[in-house]
């Protein structure tokens, strides 16, 4: 092993300057002469434009321009693009509105863009907003799944009847019919998979930049994906080919998925830059993030499962409704369904597995991939419907599961739901859990909190993902717009440094240590030696960006690729500088040898040799050493685990504290275990919070977001998480040479379920059998009152 | 946030002339609760008048009877004050719930209590220790004070100098936190003082409001069953996304009880 290399917990090479307060986010970049944009949006939930009248605003003091959504379709603006198209059962195409940069003559959500005020500063652009006139006719407007779906429910697009974007299915409805006549015991669950608003730390932001002398844009944008911004924005919307369109995401504080999409604003800024000849900068304020980025999940489901007396499961029958919001966002349709469907198998060999998932539009702000994305929405459902039927068939949690996980020796495995894993050992890391959370002991605990008046519960979650998005040619047959393989460069320096490029973007993972780490182990550079450098178009000859738990499994595995290219090129340089054939060179700990001999050159030298080339192969060899690569995962990965949680209710308020918390995960080979450690605990604090304190509440008459502040939208704080015991189990990945997983979505995929067991648990000793999540502290006391009652 | 004027007087007298001569004036102290609602544009002032520099609003002086706190004192300088501690613990308790430590850090009681927000903290120790607020013009008892959802029996311009706490045989505080903001959704005072037994509720209702039954209930026994029984009536009750009106009721009831037993009942 390396000094810094695979498996070591090196500290982050990038926290020094944040928690130096010298990072760069979007928002400390200003351009010279730079305008403030403002962008007021609608108050309404629904609401026919008939008039916008600007000349006030535009005479206020401090005012350049004020433009709205007829002076971007004049121009030739197109719509936001969807990246993703989902076909009806029928096989006929989803409905796929225009989603325009500004409205044009109707709103459909509380915080849609209807008009965007440049101004010297951001105040004078704020006060100028004020005076804009908007002619607003309001309409009926839809939150709720059952509202949308109710038959005289209103339309949030007349193209949509029922307000339905698509209705998909999957998985082999004949077979599941004949499994459940066959079955001994059928056990159902509805459950609600609340809406959540991502908030991370840092608001969204985006400067827009022209030259006119050049024709060049620049966009700067807290964007999780700059290539892709480059891509949609330039081809799609703007109509900029790329190579006058740069995109700079410069430290970005938190995505979760928010920050996947391409945005209105990043348009906006854009267009608006050229139009007045100075760079536009916007910065959305906190309140302006709950109603412009991204929600989250917003699910209801019933589910079925076929038992055999012996608790075999037979077959899984799931129905889903998803809310998309008001518009399409870019990767909004594959979320409840190729991102979730596909999941439902779990750590299951459950032969016959249908679902069918109707999305709806509804006057919100649209929905996308957050933490996990369809996900832990599979996870949830499954976890849930799976204790359940331990308990109904009595023959307990721990035993069901492990009587129905896939067996460690049936890899590969194939899903009835589309997907081949490729291994696992689900019952190995549920040991660990079990042992870990001393469940044995968890009787006496429960007795002690008994006697203090307490109802105390555990509750177990096993989980798979689907991580390292993706196999190309799978997604484009899944109906993804794109192929999603990744690109990565190895730059080695004359001197021997390395500068590592990435198609992959950090927002908090830690690439610049991980994929420094992955460089060491390579070359045998010492890890200060080598900088990583991502999210710039510029710099970086492409990318698909980060999601989906893909950075070190598919952005990683291009760089091993290119590192490979390095090593044998650095190898064909080394034997011509020592006289020997490239076959005959050993590359090991940054030393190039002569096998068999003590004849060698320092990994420096060859580095020196291939720039300032005094005796190079010139005839046979090109100098430098530089490689790209370009990597295409062969399969998902699919990281998997088991969660643990104890809470203890306090009967008298409802209250539900989280006492332990165990996550036992398999996640392949680990490359910096403190990083991974990170990234489940942040996970399992957002899972936590999904379960108890997270929920985004929309007033069902007015349409307005009632949960629109920190004051009402409860984010898991400090005090509300214990302890978190991380251990891992390791099955390595068997298609990627590091047989890495991916580590960044688990915690919050698996601590829902585990926690809402708990909960259920404690309670299931009254005659409780059910709570909505977040079960908030008046929920658990409605739910222990009506069993009492 | 819209542009104002901001003065900082050093005198009450200067404070006062300044609110009078300026029709949209408006006194800031800790300024956490009036900062926020003009960020949003939901208040307009054209002046603000920071008290902060007026030594005859700060301090805090406990004598035998009374522990009297300056209208600018910081909820944090209560809480980490020995002087209240030792005479009235559960003052210091309650001023170390409120908000996070920024909060306690900025906000102040004469802010608190001018404000009346139904979810606040100190107006449960004022009127449930039958506090007395000294203004500029006047002395007001507790038990006239509160009137409403952020209404007060303040005048136009009447700035709050001080609040008088009786000191208590015995007292408590069990507050219910709002897990989004950690207000009150409830919170219960209770406290035997000189002048007898008092339940003081925040959070609950419009503006803070006694339990009379509850009052005479630990009259004749003080201890948490003696209120096993007595129901506040969910009717009056604020309801909102965090706890229905019966809810609330239910927890006045909770909080009463552990506030009772706090207090060694
Ligand atoms: C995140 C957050 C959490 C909070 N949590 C809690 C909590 O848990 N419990 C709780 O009780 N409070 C809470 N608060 C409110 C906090 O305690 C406020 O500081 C307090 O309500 C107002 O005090 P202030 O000094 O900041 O007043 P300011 O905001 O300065 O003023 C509030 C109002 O009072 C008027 N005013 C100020 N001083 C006087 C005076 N001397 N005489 C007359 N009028 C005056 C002002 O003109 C203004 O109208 C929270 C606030 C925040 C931001």
């Amino acid at each position: 092993m390396a000094e810094n290399g695979i498996g070591v917990a090196v500290r982050r090479k990038e926290d020094r300057r944040f928690i130096t307060g010298a990072g760069r986010y979007t928002d400390d970049i200003n351009r010279p002469d730079q305008l403030y944009a403002y962008i007021l949006r609608s108050p309404l939930a629904h609401a026919r434009i008939n008039a916008i009248e600007t000349a006030a605003a535009l005479a206020a003091p401090g005012v350049v321009a004020v433009f709205t959504g007829a002076d971007m379709a004049a121009d030739g603006v197109g719509g936001l693009p969807c990246g993703w198209g989902v076909a009806n059962k029928d096989g006929s195409p989803m409905v796929e509105p225009t989603h325009p940069c500004m409205v044009v003559d109707r709103v459909r959500y509380v915080g849609d863009q209807v008009a965007t005020v440049l101004a010297r500063t951001r105040a004078a652009a704020k006060d100028a907003a004020e005076l804009i006139e908007v002619d607003y006719e309001e309409l009926p407007s839809v939150t709720d799944i059952h509202s949308a779906t109710a038959d005289d429910a209103p339309l949030v697009w007349d193209e949509a009847p029922g307000n339905v974007c698509y209705d998909w299915a999957i998985g082999d409805a004949r077979a599941v019919d004949a499994a459940f006549e066959k079955a001994d015991r059928v056990v159902s669950i509805d459950v609600v998979n609340n809406r959540l608003i991502p908030n991370a730390m840092e608001p969204r932001a985006a400067i827009g930049e022209y030259d006119e002398a050049t024709g060049d844009y620049t966009l700067y944008t807290t964007s999780q994906n700059p290539h892709v911004i480059r891509l949609l924005m330039g081809a799609y919307v703007l109509g900029i080919p790329e190579h006058k369109l740069r995109v700079v995401a410069p430290d970005v504080g938190g995505g979760f998925g928010s920050k996947i999409f391409h945005y209105a604003e990043e348009a906006i800024v854009t267009w608006a830059a050229k139009r007045v000849g100075r760079p536009v900068k916007w910065t959305a304020d906190r309140s302006e993030s709950f109603i412009s980025d991204a929600h989250g999940r917003d699910h209801v489901s019933h589910a079925e499962l076929a038992l055999s007396d012996e608790g075999d499961f037979l077959a899984l029958r799931v129905r889903t409704r998803a809310n998309l919001g008001a518009y399409l966002s870019t990767f909004a349709p594959s979320v409840p369904t190729y991102l979730y469907a596909t999941l439902l198998a779990g750590t299951y060999k459950t032969p016959a597995i249908y679902a069918e998932v109707k999305s709806v539009f509804t006057n919100t702000v649209p929905v996308d991939a957050y933490r996990g994305a369809g996900r832990p929405e599979a996870s949830y459902l499954l976890e849930r419907l799976v204790d359940k039927a331990a308990r109904v068939t009595g023959i307990g949690p721990i035993e069901l599961r492990r009587r129905n996980f896939i067996d460690p020796d049936s890899f590969p495995y194939q899903t009835p739901v589309a997907l081949e894993y490729d291994t696992g050992d689900y019952d190995a890391c549920l040991a660990k859990a079990l042992e870990i959370a001393d469940y044995a002991g968890f009787d006496r605990r429960r007795k002690e909190s008994a006697e203090r008046g307490k109802l105390r519960g555990i509750g177990i979650a096993t989980y798979i993902e689907a991580c390292g998005i993706a196999p190309s040619n799978v997604a484009g047959a899944l109906g993804a717009r794109a192929g999603l393989y990744e690109v990565g460069t190895i730059r080695v320096n004359p001197t021997g440094s390395v500068t590592v490029l990435t198609g992959s973007h950090s927002h908090g993972q830690g690439h610049e240590t991980t994929f420094a780490q992955l460089v060491t182990e390579a070359l045998g550079v010492d890890i200060d030696n080598v900088d990583v450098v991502h999210g710039d178009t510029a710099k970086i000859p492409f990318g698909m960006g980060t999601y989906g738990s893909r950075s070190l499994a598919v952005g990683g595995m291009a760089l091993m690729a290119a590192l490979d290219k390095v090593k044998a090129k650095s190898k064909k340089i080394a034997a011509h500088l020592l006289e020997a054939s490239d076959e005959d060179i050993e590359f090991k700990d940054g030393k190039l040898t002569v096998a068999g001999t003590d004849r060698s050159v320092s990994f420096g030298e060859v580095a020196l040799a291939a720039y300032v080339p005094h005796n190079y192969p010139l005839d046979i060899l090109e100098p430098g050493l530089e490689e790209t690569a370009f990597y295409d995962p062969k399969n998902f990965t699919f990281p998997a685990g088991c969660h643990i949680a104890e809470v203890e209710i306090d009967p008298d308020t409802g209250v539900t504290e989280v006492l332990n918390f165990v996550a036992a995960d398999d996640f392949g080979r680990i490359v910096n275990p403190m990083i991974v450690e990170g990234q489940v605990h942040g996970g399992v604090v957002q899972g936590i919070g999904q379960a108890l304190y997270e929920q985004c509440v929309y007033d069902p008459e007015s349409g307005q977001l009632l949960t629109g502040s920190m004051m009402d939208y409860c984010m898991p704080k400090a005090d509300n998480v214990p302890r978190l015991e991380v251990a891992t189990n390791t099955t390595l990945c068997t298609h990627n040479a590091l047989g890495v997983k991916g580590a960044g979505e688990a915690g919050a995929i698996g601590a829902t379920p585990a926690v809402i067991n708990a909960v259920v648990d404690a309670l299931s000793g009254i005659g409780v059998d059910d709570v909505p999540i977040p079960a908030t502290p008046e929920r658990v006391w409605q739910a222990i009152r009506q069993a009492a009652a | 946030m819209y542009e104002f004027n901001y003065h900082r007087p050093t005198t009450l007298a200067e404070a006062k002339t300044l609110l009078e001569s300026n029709a949209d004036a408006k006194l800031v102290s800790g300024g956490m609760t009036l900062l926020p609602t003009m960020k949003l544009r939901l208040a307009r002032p054209t002046d603000l008048v920071d008290i902060g520099n007026i030594r005859d609003l700060g301090g805090i002086r406990v004598d035998a009877k009374n522990v009297e706190v300056g209208a600018a004192v910081r909820h944090a300088e209560v809480a980490s004050s020995a002087d209240v501690r030792k005479a009235i613990p559960a003052l210091s308790d309650l001023a170390g719930l409120i908000g996070d430590p920024q909060v306690r850090n900025r906000g102040t009681l004469g802010g608190s209590i001018a404000n009346s927000d139904p979810a606040a903290d100190y107006p449960a120790a004022v009127l449930g220790l039958g506090a007395t607020i000294r203004t500029d013009r006047r002395e007001i008892a507790a038990d006239d004070y509160f009137l409403g959802m952020f209404e007060t029996a303040l005048e136009p311009g009447e700035i709050v100098v001080a609040v008088r706490f009786p000191r208590a045989k015995r007292a408590a505080y069990a507050k219910f936190p709002n897990p989004a903001s950690r207000y009150a959704v409830v919170g219960v005072f209770v406290a035997e003082t000189g002048a007898g037994i008092r339940v003081a509720v925040t959070g609950a209702g419009a503006c803070a409001f006694r339990v009379p039954e509850m009052e005479t209930a630990l009259g004749r026994k003080f201890a948490a069953d003696s209120l096993d029984g007595i129901e506040v009536d969910a009717a009056e009750l604020n309801g909102d996304l965090h706890a229905s009106p019966e809810y609330r009721a239910h927890l006045v009831g909770v909080m009463a009880r552990r506030a009772v037993s706090a207090a060694g009942g």
